[in-house]
């Protein structure tokens, strides 16, 4: 471990001293750029059909280029630019956190809850990159600022309930804010059982049952420095997955994070924000509820993460710059027994993580240069160290079965860079940018054991020896106003070399009873990925407007098969009616038909589907108090459907009624 | 820093060897031969004791390594330059036979251990049935001792014996692995021919294909096996077994001779999903 640090720092010098090269050339801001989801709790808005207390993957779906796939009703994979988890980078306040589970049940927006975040930046492609590497993009959950505002105590509380599943939520929110100390409690309490699929077709293993707590406090030193301690506990329990074979028994994590923070506005030095972090997930999957299954098992998953990174703003007339080192340790360990079903027989055990350890370092650069009052030419670079070391003898000699040569440890250097062109006026506004990444295999693709997707139907086995996933992107951004009627188109273009992706091999026999085959990680020379989006957007009155949205997404290999989990053609279209004390909206959303599927990597047609939607708000004022309503209705035709992202095409929600009650005092 | 912490460790490894040293210069030096074995049974005659050691402590069915001492009943000193054989012999209703074994011989750095093998066959449900005869001859004089031993059945088949399609019974043998690892494990097979009741004779330069299962998956398979081949420099069988979890696995074996005519097995499909000649494994 000594002996890791002190590499990681000799990197780190290492790393700096290149960086200063690219850096100078190379400029970018990525948040003007950033598409940023407020995670407005209880204000109105007509933006879809917002709920007080949607979950966080309800939020991200507002976002055009993410798509949640569901294997249930709870824990989404969010997707970006038609790109899963291990192509993406997706951090808490820029912590590291990875899920503990071999089957992406826990993607880790799922261990966090609204009440815990304050907004989500969402980075496309390279974009992505400030806290980690990426192809597809970014997400940076963020927890609140540092809440100095001398108000003293607030509180407030939600209930919602939905008819469908029978869905009660609950939060309370508790606040004291002084001038040099603040302290934020919070909980959230969420209980659904089995929903409802259109007419009436009740949907077996979808309930589920989880809390969240989280404790944030600040204490101002002086004027620029101050400290923030965070913690958050997250356990659900009970969750059912009906696109898989199994459920989840318990789900947990703990995040902690301390974080110091240095402002100053009239130095060339305007921020020093450096944090401390660690995390630890438990995932235990569960077949007890399971009355047919063709052998019993245990599946328990850990995650433990630690790490930091302190980041440092500097600014003048011309330049904004922004250098983040960050470093983490990450331990993924999953393993599974089986039961057999004769009981003579003794259970079976395998690891399936062995012990994976990664330690990664790096340093992020990023300058914001204004040409002119019109024009920014924003730059950023990445480089990272990345090690993993196989921890456990026993999984080392379990892969050495299928890599005889294999040794237990593994390095590889990253790097991203981007350059973004932005061009603003009063009718128009255009950006243009290319970018350049690379990303390590994740843990599963690396070194998975006998992973069973039952997506595919195959069992996955992780390869050691893959390449670093390498992607050139062009993306291009264009909007123009005139009078009330807006227009915006948004393309990105993804060319990714040693695209990682599971290639059958005829010769292994599966271990899981019923999988087709194994496929083993490999990479494809190369694919491509195009998504497109138009939108439009039209206030008739100050209070009337309706707006719509196409895009059209498209994926493709080397070997000249489609990719799977590409978005189908895919529309949205909307009515709304404001005024500040309410709120209505009508909207319609729907897939055309999925003509583009991937039947090669196991993907099967979904048809077009069609769904209505209505959701109303209110606002009452009593005194110094606030109510906010939010209610609505879900699916108002009862369609039963699935999309292309449900996993194993499970049917969505049927009709739904919901009522989100929010009180402020 | 560092350097403190080397020079720690040397003189911590300096004074470890030191008092080792002591220990042997001032007492007489008690090795204990038979270290990590169990006692079995002892066999006596009015001259010695032989001493029967595994690491059990017990016979099983199939390949047993047995380490043997013999004392001098007089004395009560092992006996340093004795040349032994045995022949154990199962008692059955109408007849008697032997199984394959290998006689024992000095053990390489030991004064009194004498070590070989023997390959149980069969065993009777009570252990009974087996005896042994031990034949040593110290200072050219023979001596022999024979008592009546108990082998029990192992719970898995780790041996099997079988007539082979040129009707010549055969008996296979697991040796390795002892020890089974999720992963790469070395096979070892002994393959004997059952000549007469009495002679075991080494079959050499057959081939065993290896064709791993576990019937508790799904008949599941694990990739990168080998196939046994004969190995002139101990007469055993080897190949590659990959082990993919621990559980209960099926080895199934085809025994083909010089020639590639198969002497026994068959090969595993989704209608039959055992070979006739297979051992057994646990772990």
């Amino acid at each position: 471990m000594k002996k890791y640090v002190i590499y990681c720092i000799g990197l780190l010098f290492s790393a700096a001293v290149y960086a200063q090269e690219p850096e100078a050339i190379v400029e970018k801001d990525t948040t003007q750029l950033q598409e940023v989801i407020v995670i407005g709790q209880r204000k109105l808005s007509n933006y879809r059909q917002e709920k007080t207390l949607s979950s966080v993957d309800d939020y991200l779906e507002k976002s055009n280029k993410i798509t949640m796939i569901k294997r249930g009703n709870y824990a989404w994979e969010p997707t970006m630019n038609n790109m899963t988890s291990e192509r993406l980078n997706v951090t808490i306040d820029g912590m590291q956190i990875f899920g503990a589970c071999t089957d992406k049940m826990d993607p880790i927006t799922s261990y966090v809850d609204v009440s815990n975040l304050e907004k989500v930046n969402i980075g496309s492609g390279q974009e992505g990159a400030e806290n980690g590497h990426c192809v597809g993009g970014g997400i940076d959950l963020q927890l609140p600022q540092s809440k100095f505002y001398d108000f003293g105590f607030k509180s407030s509380a939600d209930l919602g309930y939905e008819t469908n599943g029978n869905y009660r939520t609950a939060g309370l929110d508790l606040e004291y804010s002084g001038n040099k100390f603040y302290l934020n409690a919070d909980g959230i309490y969420r209980k659904s059982d089995n929903y409802d699929a259109g007419n009436n077709e009740e949907v077996l293993y979808s309930q589920f049952e989880k809390y969240n707590v989280s404790l944030q406090g600040g204490y101002k030193l002086n004027e620029k420095h101050a400290i923030d301690a965070n913690l958050i506990y997250d356990k659900a329990t009970d969750v059912g997955y009906p696109a898989l074979p199994m459920d989840v028994s318990l789900a947990e994590a703990l995040i902690a994070s301390l974080t110091h923070t240095y402002k100053n506005d009239t130095t060339f030095v305007k921020s020093w924000e450096s944090k401390l972090y660690f995390n630890t997930i438990t995932h235990i999957m569960d077949d007890s509820k399971r009355p047919d299954v063709p052998i019993r098992m245990d599946m328990p998953g850990w995650s433990d993460t630690y790490g930091f990174y302190s980041k440092v703003g500097f600014k003048d007339e011309k330049h904004d710059i922004l250098i983040n080192l960050n470093g983490f340790y990450n331990r993924s360990v999953a393993e599974m027994t089986m039961y057999p079903n004769d009981s003579n027989q003794p259970a079976m055990f395998m690891y399936t993580w062995p012990d994976i350890r990664t330690l990664y370092s790096g340093i992020f650069a990023k300058d914001a240069i204004s040409l002119s009052d019109k024009e920014t030419l924003t730059a950023s670079a990445r480089f990272g160290f990345h090690n993993n070391t196989i921890a456990e003898q026993v999984g080392l000699e379990s892969l050495q079965i299928f890599y005889p040569e294999l040794t237990d440890s593994k390095n590889r250097f990253l790097m991203s860079v981007a350059a973004d062109y932005q061009l603003q006026t009063k009718t128009y506004d255009a950006s243009f940018g290319l970018g350049y990444g690379e990303r390590a295999p994740s843990v599963s693709e690396g070194y998975g054991f006998f992973l069973f997707n039952s997506f595919d139907n195959y069992d996955y086995i992780g390869n050691p020896t893959l390449n670093n996933e390498k992607s050139v992107e062009v993306n291009a951004k264009a909007n123009y106003y005139k009078n009330r009627f807006k227009v915006g188109i948004e393309a990105s273009y993804f060319y990714i070399m040693d695209y990682i992706i599971g290639e059958i091999d005829p010769n292994l026999s599966a271990m899981t009873i019923g999988a087709n085959g194994v496929r083993i990680y490999n990479a494809l020379d190369n694919a491509s990925i195009f998504d497109v989006f138009l939108n439009m957007s039209y206030d008739l009155t100050e209070k009337l407007s309706a707006n719509a949205t196409v895009g059209y997404n498209y994926g493709s290999g080397s070997n000249g098969e489609n990719l799977p989990l590409i978005r189908p053609f895919s529309y949205l279209a909307e009515v709304a009616y404001n005024t500040n004390k309410f709120n209505v909206a009508l909207q319609l959303e729907g897939n055309g038909n999925q003509s583009r599927y991937s039947s090669f990597y196991g993907e099967d047609k979904t048809s077009a589907y069609a769904v209505l939607n209505l959701n109303l708000g209110n606002i009452l004022y009593l005194k110094n108090n606030k109510m906010v309503f939010k209610y609505g209705v879900e699916n108002i035709l009862d369609a039963n459907y699935s999309t292309y992202a449900d996993w194993n095409n499970i049917p969505r929600q049927g009709r739904n009624f919901y009522i989100n009650v929010s009180y402020v005092f | 820093m560092k350097l403190k912490y080397i020079l720690l460790a040397l003189l911590i490894a300096l004074f470890t060897v030191a008092c080792s040293e002591d220990d042997s210069n001032y007492e007489a030096p008690i090795v204990n031969e038979v270290e990590g074995l169990n006692k079995v049974q002892e066999i006596t005659n009015n001259d010695h004791t032989i001493e029967l050691y595994t690491a059990s402590g017990r016979f099983y069915t199939g390949y047993n390594a047995i380490s043997i001492r013999i004392k001098d009943n007089t004395t009560d000193t092992y006996i340093e330059n004795a040349s032994v054989s045995w022949m154990p012999v199962m008692q059955m209703p109408t007849m008697q036979h032997s199984c394959p074994n290998t006689n024992p011989i000095k053990e390489p750095g030991k004064d009194t251990v004498y070590s070989g093998n023997i390959i149980y066959q069969m065993a009777f449900e009570d252990g009974t049935g087996w005896s042994l005869t031990v034949n040593y001859t110290i200072n050219d004089m023979d001596y022999s001792s024979t008592a009546a031993i108990t082998v029990m059945q192992n719970d898995d088949q780790n041996v099997s014996s079988f007539m082979g399609s040129d009707n010549k019974r055969y008996v296979v043998a697991m040796i390795e692995p002892k020890n089974p690892i999720i992963g790469n494990n070395e096979l070892v097979v002994g393959v004997y021919e059952m000549e007469s009741m009495m002679s075991f004779p080494v079959v050499q330069d057959f081939t065993l294909s290896l064709d791993p299962r576990m019937p508790g998956m799904g008949n599941h398979s694990s990739p990168n096996n080998t196939n046994l081949t004969y190995n002139s420099a101990d007469n055993m069988y080897h190949a590659n077994l990959t082990l993919t979890m621990t559980g209960y696995w099926v080895l199934n074996l085809k025994l083909m001779n010089t020639e590639g005519d198969i002497l026994k097995g068959e090969a595993v499909t989704e209608d039959n999903i055992q070979s006739s000649l297979y051992l057994e494994l646990e772990f």
